[in-house]
């Protein structure tokens, strides 16, 4: 295994860690919201399809890739929407004053 | 800026991003800080977009273009005109593009690469497609089933798991194939299509009860499938957020399995709900107890404290906004309201909260599972909306039930128990509940929000009265 390999593992090994502390904190009143989040942030996959279709290094994978952008924005956009409009509903005192 | 310059800030931007998402999902540890948690998400994912914009390589931007315009499209309006109630159907189909866009990048990188892929690069790329195709078509299947587009039962057949191991077996078999000989080409497909029916075969068995589970299981595949993908790319920040969506899938199925009382294995090749049925014990020989609106609300009216315990049978009811009325009724008359949420109540993680929340019920009124079972014996009314059997008593001392060992709401142990229910029919898990048997259990029959409804209507006469 190459240097670069070796360290993809360890900072996948540890950004694991990092997640599994992080996301045990959540309360459970918010696990929808969580896995919309969550959902949102993968969709960062965004990332490798912009390269694959900006490249244009063949049509099969310019085609794949556009697929593959078109996919992960939904994803992204619709993520982080849909996660805001159910936090916001998330009140302590019902909104109307009596 | 100069190559070199635009890649270290490049690099940096990608950092900076992965520490956004870090922040934003500590952020989302209470409802307090999770709205800012999203903003932090968002801020990181504009770096990060922008970053991979801006790398040389990109020669053009005109099918980027069209992708982002399309991707919103699509995804804006289902996130702003989305019902709270089908929140589940649309992660699911979210899991199915976050899993499409993995596989279809690693399939691209696999045949402009194919020859020359080291072992290391190939494996990631197998794990890759292996899990973006499989999610891919076990999220549609999910989406089916929520959606209700397909049976919600479990499909089962003799020999299933055979079948789906032998499927896996083969696919798995090609990869370590194509790991060895990265230039077979003809075998990539069969790999592509195997996964892809390997995941249709693994959702078909799985009843609606399992769906928490389910929907978390492929939340995290959808999240592995990514990090792989960042592997292939040698991108730490791909790698970085897939893991945590991995971890996030997998906690949340563990939670889910222990709210179940089940394993993984059991979920994945058990077929809950489908065996079970004749287990039910002879009906007939036992009353109820039912009552009307009107009785129940008189009982409601003199309560001291009240604990009421929604399922998914309430928001299929639509009776949630009813319910708020009641509480707001009840909590006019000085009596405590709480609300007990069963980690499996709804069809995905903490689904039942979101509803509630949108019925505008302030959420330090939901309490969770363990909080609220010590509280049970102190309360006058537990009143039971469309839950059924994560109030069943049978799976505290029953050995025998299929249900036995399930954690479980003591709702048996209040003063006063109701229960609103359409008819006497069993829940997913097909058990009776000898809930419904005991003598301190009032049966309100009915659709929930009528049910409700009348409850409110008599509170508030009586109060004018």
């Amino acid at each position: 295994m190459t240097p670069d390999l070796i360290t993809d593992l360890y900072v996948f090994v540890l950004a694991g860690f990092v997640g599994f502390e992080v996301v045990k904190r959540v309360s459970p009143l918010l696990h929808t919201p969580l896995m919309s989040l969550t959902n949102a942030i993968s969709a960062i996959a965004v990332v490798g399809s912009i390269a694959i279709t900006g490249e244009q290094r063949s049509t099969l994978s310019t085609v794949l890739g556009t697929i593959a952008v078109t996919a992960s924005v939904i994803n992204v956009v619709g993520g982080f929407l849909i996660t805001d409009r159910m936090l916001k509903m998330f009140k302590t005192r019902p909104p109307k004053a009596r | 800026m100069t190559e070199p310059v635009l890649a270290d800030a490049i690099a940096v931007a990608y950092i900076a991003a992965a520490v956004l998402f870090i922040l934003a999902l500590k952020w989302l540890s209470a409802p307090a800080t999770a709205r800012r948690g999203v903003r932090a998400g968002e801020i990181g994912m504009v770096l990060a977009v922008v970053g991979a914009l801006l790398r040389h390589e990109i020669v053009s931007y005109q099918w980027i273009l069209v992708a982002f315009f399309l991707g919103s499209a699509v995804g804006i309006p289902m996130a702003v005109f989305m019902p709270m109630t089908a929140v589940p159907q649309r992660t699911a189909l979210s899991h199915a593009f976050g899993a499409l866009a993995a596989a279809l990048v690693g399939t691209a990188e696999y045949y402009l690469r194919t020859p020359t892929l080291d072992a290391f690069t190939m494996s990631a790329l197998d794990l890759e497609m292996l899990l973006g195709f499989l999610t891919f078509t076990g999220s549609l299947m999910a989406f089916g089933k929520l959606q209700e587009l397909l049976p919600t039962r479990p499909i089962t057949y003799r020999g299933q798991n055979v079948v789906n191991l032998a499927l896996l077996g083969l696919a798995v078999a090609i990869a370590i194939y194509l790991v060895w000989d990265p230039g077979a080409t003809s075998l990539f497909p069969v790999f592509a299509g195997l996964a892809l029916v390997f995941g249709v075969l693994l959702i078909i068995p799985i009843g609606g009860a399992d769906m928490p589970t389910v929907i978390s299981l492929l939340n995290s595949y959808a999240g592995l499938s990514a990090s792989a993908m960042g592997f292939v790319l040698d991108n730490k920040l791909l790698i970085i957020a897939g893991a945590l969506d991995g971890a996030s899938g997998f906690i949340l199925s563990v939670i889910m399995c222990r709210a179940m009382n089940r394993s993984f294995t059991n979920v994945l090749f058990g077929a809950f709900g489908s065996v079970q049925a004749g287990a039910a014990a002879p009906a007939g020989e036992r009353t109820v107890r039912s009552a009307t609106p009107e009785e129940a609300a008189s009982i409601l009216a003199v309560a001291t404290s009240v604990i009421i315990v929604p399922g998914y049978g309430m928001a299929v009811a639509q009776a949630q906004h009813k319910v708020r009325e009641l509480y707001e009724a009840l909590t006019k008359r000085g009596i405590e309201v709480r609300f007990a949420i069963h980690p499996v109540a709804g069809r995905m993680p903490g689904h039942m909260n979101v509803l509630l929340a949108e019925a505008e019920i302030p959420y330090d009124r939901l309490v969770e599972m363990e909080e609220i079972n010590p509280e049970f014996p102190q309360t006058d009314v537990a009143l039971v909306i469309g839950a059924n059997d994560v109030t069943n008593p049978a799976a505290r001392h029953d050995t025998s039930s299929p249900i036995y060992g399930m954690p479980i709401l003591d709702v048996d142990r209040a003063k006063t128990v109701m229960v609103i229910k359409r008819s006497m029919s069993p829940g997913f898990a097909g058990v009776e509940n000898e809930l419904y048997y005991m003598d301190k259990t009032l049966m309100l029959f009915g659709d929930a929000k009528a049910v409700v409804g009348e409850m409110v209507k008599a509170l508030s006469g009586a109060a004018h009265a």
